[in-house]
């Protein structure tokens, strides 16, 4: 199958490439950009013009929530979300259930995800058995199984003695340790940020020292131990201060942040809007323009998703008693591409935070338009205007606060090795 | 916040639930003081009753247990001849695994007219209120570390009985605030009616975070902050307090927060001493200053009704064929 993508304008951050110009595809990989090559027919052509066309998207975290809970999605249900929105790389925490603390699960995932032929899924592994913080996983099987790094999730680790351990050992199979920086004790029971809004709605409080604290307690293990760590969704400015400090002293650290909060903040749950409770918390005002800020000077590497879809049901009760997370597959790009309005980031530089920079943070080939690369690519109208509505979502889960917002920028085309996955 | 407001009124921009102070208006909350005061004649006649909500069925739905605040909207809803029926929720349903939204359907389609709604979440009140048939109102009566709105106006009816005016009063609110929800709705009902000067007096690990923006003036001394004070409102601290690392000891707190006469010496001459009870002798108040002259802590259990029973009528206006309570000025 030879494929021929037309006067698209290519953004392809890693090879420094924006320009409007033709991309031929064959066999599933890239052939070439510009003039086709020698005798090349084309079996089936792309019209792009006004569109971009760039690499398809790595989102860092979405849960699949296959296996174990697929009442609330499965890796069918959501990669087809995902082919929707331009994402053909999705990498899974290991809070699966059964954990992915076994080469088993992670196969059993990647076999599932391949069968459904939608994206590709990478799963992270557990840093500790059972997530139960006491006693490391055999990483060395679930690298070998697939793994791209290992996580403890949402979860804590006992102690920092056994984090210790465990990054020393993730190090010496040259894993990196997706951390979620909340310390279990300042979290506590909370379910919002601690501060003006949480204190008015009486709903117990995170404070931002559950984040500064890991982050600080986390970079000196770094510095111990050489563990090269990945901070998952941060939520705070003085969190990525420290990280900022640290990156500038050479410490193997990246970060991330989720599309929803560089949007909304603590001033969104006003009304107890369950639909707002997500792990971090949404923070303030300053919390935001820090994060955006964080982006486009580059300490932050990467937009995720934090995809966390549910049933309705998950979330019709009082605010605390609901399940935290945004089904939030289908709004990652025009989120992202707000920002560009926003003027915060270039389009260029927002392609590169959903593309060969998360690649990299999980050290896979893609993300990337290079000849030779398997053609994962996605097409977008940056000027499409379309409504997020309860009918038109793939994903199991509808939770989400910008269901029935106006989105700008829509995906035409997802390409996954060369196969066409998406086609609006 | 413009979402809350409408949530409580309806279209006409009448009570239709009553959640919170937050988004209502200064004139409400004297309508509801009015017509508490226009009922407090009710309270005091041979036959206490009117017939306002003849007909209409009322559930008490207690998800946390209460004596004084379910008695007294059952003795409102009764004095307003309405039909009363009290669900203690952790004997039924929701025990055995019903969730909230299934135990409120099932009270719907037993056709009652209104929800006085006690729950441990804060927001179970909000949410229940945005879950309800059109025509079914809801009464918070205190949900989690939320709100607490019939209680806020019945100490302002107490306030207002005692001092007259709101406006020229040095109010002070002392205790743990960060867990109160009687606190929270105090505050706004305070400066919503034109109080300048609230205070609120404790040891920072019993302040709410960001108090400030609450508006109020913060003191952690309560000698500095009793200081020329008309109305002092003490809280009860629960016992559970002292396991949190919150509070050192009893004894400390009482040292430092517990109202003595001493201390209450430093507050106006005829300063009023008020408490939403159930108070703890000899924790946060001494058992002088409770029994004694300044305080009004029984008349505002009584006041109680009359307040209820005014939230109750007005909250039910929009289903009854004639205005609800007579009214004053």
């Amino acid at each position: 199958m030879k494929i021929e993508i037309k006067q698209g304008r290519i953004i392809d951050p890693a090879n420094d490439i924006d320009a409007t110009q033709d991309l031929f595809i064959s066999n599933g990989k890239i052939v070439a950009l510009g003039a086709p090559p020698q005798g090349f027919i084309a079996d089936k052509s792309i019209d792009a013009s006004h569109q971009i066309v760039c690499p398809g998207f790595v989102d860092l975290r979405a849960h699949l929530r296959e296996p174990g809970q697929e009442h609330k999605g499965t890796i069918a249900s959501e990669t087809r979300a995902a082919a929707r929105s331009g994402i053909t790389t999705l990498c899974c925490p290991p809070n699966t259930h059964p954990i992915i603390d076994t080469p088993a699960v992670a196969e059993l995932i990647q076999r599932h995800a391949d069968a459904a032929g939608h994206a590709r899924v990478v799963p992270l592994g557990a840093l500790t058995q059972g997530l139960e913080g006491n006693a490391i996983t055999e990483m060395h099987a679930l690298k070998a199984a697939g793994c791209v790094g290992v996580s403890n999730a949402m979860q804590p680790v006992a102690n920092t003695l056994i984090l210790r351990r465990a990054m020393e050992y993730a190090a010496t199979h040259d894993l990196t340790v997706f951390i979620h920086a909340e310390d279990r004790d300042l979290a506590s029971n909370g379910c919002v940020h601690e501060g003006a809004v949480g204190s008015r709605l009486g709903l117990p409080g995170i404070p931002t020292a559950a984040e500064t604290v890991a982050v600080a307690s986390t970079l000196a293990l770094v510095e111990e131990t050489g563990a090269r760590v990945h901070f998952s969704m941060l939520s705070s400015k003085r969190a990525l201060q420290k990280i900022s400090r640290a990156k500038y002293d050479g410490l193997p650290i990246s970060c991330d942040v989720s599309a929803h909060h560089l949007h909304l903040t603590e001033i969104d749950l006003l009304g107890f809007n369950s639909q707002c409770h997500v792990r971090p918390p949404l923070r303030t005002q300053r919390d935001l323009e820090g994060l955006r800020k964080g982006l486009a000077d580059g300490t932050i590497a990467a937009i995720c998703s934090d995809h966390h879809p549910h049933e309705a049901d998950a979330k019709l009760a009082p605010f605390s008693a609901t399940e935290h997370g945004i089904s939030a597959l289908e709004t990652l790009l025009p989120l992202a591409l707000r920002v560009v309005d926003d003027g915060i980031l270039s389009m260029t530089q927002m392609i590169a935070s959903l593309t060969h920079q998360p690649a990299e943070i999980l050290g896979i080939t893609a993300g990337t338009l290079s000849i030779g690369q398997l053609a994962d690519i996605c097409i977008f109208d940056p000027e499409r205007y379309w409504t997020l509505d309860d009918h038109s979502m793939l994903s199991h889960g509808h939770n989400t606060p910008f269901l029935n917002w106006e989105m700008k920028g829509e995906v035409t085309h997802t390409l996954l090795g060369g196969k066409t996955v998406y086609e609006c | 916040m413009k979402k809350k407001n409408r949530l409580q009124l309806d279209e006409n921009g009448k009570l239709k639930h009553f959640l919170t102070i937050e988004g209502l208006n200064r004139q409400m909350l004297i309508d509801i003081l009015d017509t508490a005061e226009s009922f407090t004649g009710v309270t005091e006649q041979t036959i206490k009753k009117v017939p306002l909500l003849r007909g209409k069925t009322i559930v008490n739905l207690f998800f946390e247990a209460s004596t004084r605040t379910r008695t007294t909207f059952e003795l409102a809803a009764k004095r307003l001849s309405a039909d009363v029926l009290n669900i203690n929720i952790q004997a039924s349903a929701t025990a055995k695994g019903e969730t909230l939204l299934d135990t409120l359907r099932n009270l719907e389609a037993m056709h009652c007219d209104m929800f006085v709604v006690r729950h441990a979440d804060s927001g179970a009140a909000h949410f229940i209120a945005q879950h309800a048939a059109p025509h079914i109102s809801v009464i918070n009566a205190g949900d989690g570390q939320h709100a607490h709105p019939t209680q806020a106006m019945l100490d302002m009816f107490t306030i207002r009985r005692v001092k007259g005016e709101f406006h020229k009063l040095n109010v002070a609110i002392v205790g743990d605030v960060r867990h109160s929800r009687v606190a929270r709705s105090q505050i706004h009902a305070l400066s919503m009616l034109g109080v300048e000067d609230v205070r609120i007096i404790a040891p920072k690990t019993l302040l709410p975070s960001e108090p400030e923006a609450f508006g109020v003036h913060v003191y952690h001394d309560l000698r500095e902050g009793l200081r020329d004070v008309d109305v002092v409102i003490m809280l009860r601290l629960q016992k559970e307090r002292m396991r949190g690392a919150s509070l050192p000891s009893e004894h400390e707190y009482f040292q430092l927060y517990g109202l003595t006469e001493e201390k209450l010496a430093l507050a106006k001459p005829d300063v009023t001493v008020m408490h939403p009870g159930p108070i703890n002798r000899g924790v946060e108040i001494d058992s002088v200053v409770a029994d004694g002259p300044r305080s009004v802590i029984l008349q505002q259990v009584s006041h109680g009704i009359a307040v209820r029973m005014a939230v109750m009528s007005m909250a039910m206006q929009s289903h009854l064929p004639e205005a609800a309570g007579g009214r004053r000025g």
